[in-house]
């Protein structure tokens, strides 16, 4: 498909023509001095880096974290596009929460045949400490990034669920802020959908996970690994924003199956905490017993019912490659309807046709490791030389359950600001979803990555990404 | 049989601690081949015991405790009665089918050289799980020092293998690796167990494995003795490796110069006399 398929342009279609909702940005761009561009885009490093000099006290971490470049070309989606993908979205969490649900109780999946047990059981996510043992209002993801990429006018495919910690919504967040400020006349000339509500929307949907023992107005609070985390940045940035404690392991303390943070005035009692910090470090009486960074007793305090961690413990189980590929069956099982959102076509080597597909095509295809991440141990066909097939194809034949294998996707681009001037650059889109007791708030949009590189497809901030601002338009 | 058992923790701090908060395992349930007569356990601080019961279906007691603390003791008194069940096991609180216990863990990784040990054995002992299990009980002693020196309570499966030599967890861990390794279902369990030789005094509890045989169910392994569990044995607790059994999983806030003593006594249980 690589190369071959045509590239889908989200503002210019091939024959030239402007797509509707790109008609004001097009005109705009053909009228501002690409020098000018390029003084704005220095602007907003300047303004990035002042807010990061607000956070700077914190350390090294969130510094580098800032060094990620930011686009200043919007990126825009109708209000038809999105509300087809927010549907999708909301059905997709629905499901994994009743995916989740369902293999730490009853496990009827696994007794349907439908996701192979072993795929559960001996997943490294999956945490059998969290077997038979209720969540608070049978929420287990509260807080999802859903990867999406777009191949053409109507497709969108879903390439990753992330269950588990997802981040990056506060450059969502301030990259709104710093369009605003930059392009104001831009701004006003679209009718773009908010962003701002996102952290009253988590904080909402914090509060109504809370356990039933909690008051009416519980207490929340962020914990961090601590500053030597990556994202420490936003969780500082979340914290502040939202209005509550961002606290570390040691500043809470589990009493009789409760859980305390210390305060100046004594300890208060916490019901729900937004955690960034991986299960294998939340309490070193359950996990890790080495860790240094989570608070003994929480797991305990946990089963009891009286204290919300967002995301529950063992949610990593949902978003696993070999497990993605059951999502469409997933969906339909718990919902009974079909899905909205596809799926990359994902091949799954543990089963011997497509395992013969795969080898007979491998030059087309991307090989991918089910538990590898960070392109670790993964095959790009199309790039690849001949001895690094045949290298892939010994490792395929030897562990083909170990693999999944999906085609090159021809991901959607838009008009990016490069050296060379204006050109399309390749996309994707993490929207987050929001899931509380009461309803699922997902806030238009999200954070659009963007592959920097001319032809790459690699989105990631590690190698090259930037992002940008993502405007859903009104009406 | 009817089993005495007596288990004694005892904490001291050179510097007092200002908290304390440990899970205990350390509460048997009944089976067919175990029936728990009378059982005890205590805390000598001002603390509540909140029990659960964990994902494996074991009995946990959690408790935090203030300080200053200058020393704790946790202790067990119990009554036990057992019955030789040619160890198996049944009647036990399943909360996962067997497939869940091919799952490895870091202390059960199975490295090349626990892999190529099980394939040998395998290939000795010909067909049959219970004939490869028994194959790897009788020969993972002879090749293993019992010697409570090298290893400690994180050491792992290929750690201890490697060393030659290792404790009865050790021994439970390889046994857990290998049987896992030949797609064996396989799972640690901790408690008490009953000298042959008289010896009462004990520094510490027991370890060993238990596997899943195709229509005998689970059967347990105690590989540090080369035996299968009969009634000198006493379940405690069980999961997929010493992490998910521990007697105790702990965390103190202060009290640095921690010293432990653990004294274990396991003894045969005088008859009782039916009083009409």
């Amino acid at each position: 498909m690589a190369g071959t398929a045509p590239i889908f342009d989200e503002m210019t279609l091939a024959d030239g023509a402007v797509r509707p909702a790109y008609e004001t940005l097009a005109r705009w761009l053909k009228t501002i001095p690409t020098d000018l561009l390029a003084t704005r885009s220095r602007e907003a490093e300047a303004l990035f880096r002042r807010i990061g000099i607000t956070f700077a006290v914190y350390g090294d971490a969130a510094s580098t974290e800032r060094l990620i470049p930011f686009d200043v070309i919007p990126r825009i989606l109708t209000n038809d596009e999105w509300g087809r993908l927010s549907k999708g979205l909301t059905q997709r969490v629905k499901a994994i929460n009743a995916f989740l649900n369902d293999v730490y109780s009853k496990r009827e999946i696994l007794r349907a045949g439908l996701v192979p047990e072993d795929l559960v059981y001996r997943n490294p996510a999956f945490r059998p400490e969290m077997n038979q043992q209720p969540v608070p209002h049978g929420i287990y993801v509260m807080i999802a990034g859903i990867d999406i990429v777009r191949v053409d006018a109507d497709t969108f495919y879903v390439l990753e669920d992330n269950a588990r910690t997802p981040s990056g919504v506060s450059y969502m967040l301030e990259n709104r802020e710093v369009m605003i400020r930059l392009f104001p006349e831009l701004f006003s000339q679209h009718r773009v959908a908010p962003v701002e509500n996102y952290t009253d929307d988590l904080l909402a949907t914090m509060k109504s996970v809370a356990p039933r023992s909690a008051s009416s107005d519980p207490t929340c609070v962020l914990l961090t690994p601590g500053l030597f985390n990556s994202a420490y940045y936003e969780h500082t940035f979340l914290a502040d924003k939202l209005g509550v404690e961002l606290v570390e392991g040691r500043d809470l303390f589990v009493k009789a199956d409760i859980v305390y943070m210390r305060t100046t005035e004594g300890p208060k009692r916490v019901d729900v905490i937004y955690r960034r910090l991986d299960d294998d470090f939340l309490d070193p009486l359950a996990f890790r017993p080495d860790s240094a960074l989570g608070v003994p007793g929480i797991m305990s305090a946990y089963h009891a019912g009286n204290v919300t961690l967002a995301n529950a413990v063992g949610t990593g189980v949902s978003d696993d490659k070999a497990v993605y590929s059951y999502m469409p069956e997933i969906v339909k099982f718990y919902l009974g309807e079909e899905p909205i959102l596809k799926n990359v076509p994902t091949h799954r080597c543990r089963e011997p046709d497509e395992l013969k597909y795969v080898l007979e095509n491998l030059a087309d295809l991307v090989v991918k490791e089910v538990h590898g991440s960070g392109g670790y141990g993964m095959l790009i066909g199309p790039k690849a030389t001949k001895a690094e097939i045949e290298t892939f194809r010994d490792k395929l034949i030897k562990d083909p359950a170990g693999f999944i294998a999906q085609p090159t996707l021809a991901l959607s681009t838009c008009p990016t600001l490069v050296d060379e001037g204006v050109a399309p650059r390749h996309v994707d889109l993490r929207p987050y979803v929001l899931t509380g007791r009461d309803k699922v708030r997902i806030v238009p949009g999200g954070l659009t990555r963007v592959a920097l590189k001319e032809g790459s497809l690699v989105v990631n901030s590690s190698q090259g990404g930037g992002t940008k601002d993502t405007w859903v338009l009104d009406s | 049989m009817r089993i005495r058992i007596a288990h004694e923790t005892l904490y001291t701090y050179a510097v007092p601690a200002n908290a304390v908060i440990q899970t205990l395992r350390l509460t048997p349930r009944n089976f067919s081949g175990q029936h728990v007569a009378n059982w005890r356990l205590d805390v000598d601080q001002d603390c509540r015991l909140d029990a659960h019961e964990d994902a494996f279906g074991n009995i946990t007691h959690t408790f935090s405790a203030s300080g200053p603390i200058q020393s704790m003791t946790i202790r067990v008194d119990g009554l036990i009665e057992t019955s030789d069940t040619a160890g198996v096991v049944r009647g036990a609180i399943e909360r996962f089918p067997p497939g869940l216990y091919l799952r490895e863990t870091d202390l059960t990784k199975a490295d090349a050289e626990i892999r190529a040990y099980a394939e040998a054995r395998r290939a000795k002992a010909g067909n049959g799980t219970l004939s490869i299990l028994h194959a790897l009980l009788d020969d993972l002693p002879a090749g293993m020092a019992y010697d409570k020196d090298p290893t400690h309570a994180s050491t792992t499966a290929t750690e201890a293998f490697a060393l030659k030599s290792g404790v009865c967890q050790d021994f439970a861990h390889i046994f857990i690796a290998a049987a896992r390794h030949l797609g064996i279902p396989a799972r640690y369990v901790g408690g008490y167990f009953l000298h042959a030789d008289g010896t009462i005094d004990q520094e510490a509890g027991h370890a060993w494995a238990e596997a899943y045989v195709e229509d005998l169910g689970w059967v347990g392994f105690d590989p540090a003795n080369a035996i299968c569990p009969a009634e000198q044995h006493i379940r405690i607790a069980c999961g997929l490796d010493y992490l998910n059994a521990a007697p105790v999983r702990g965390s103190r806030h202060g009290g640095d110069g921690e010293f432990l003593t653990v004294k274990v006594r396991v003894d045969q249980a005088a008859r009782q006399v039916q009083v009409q």
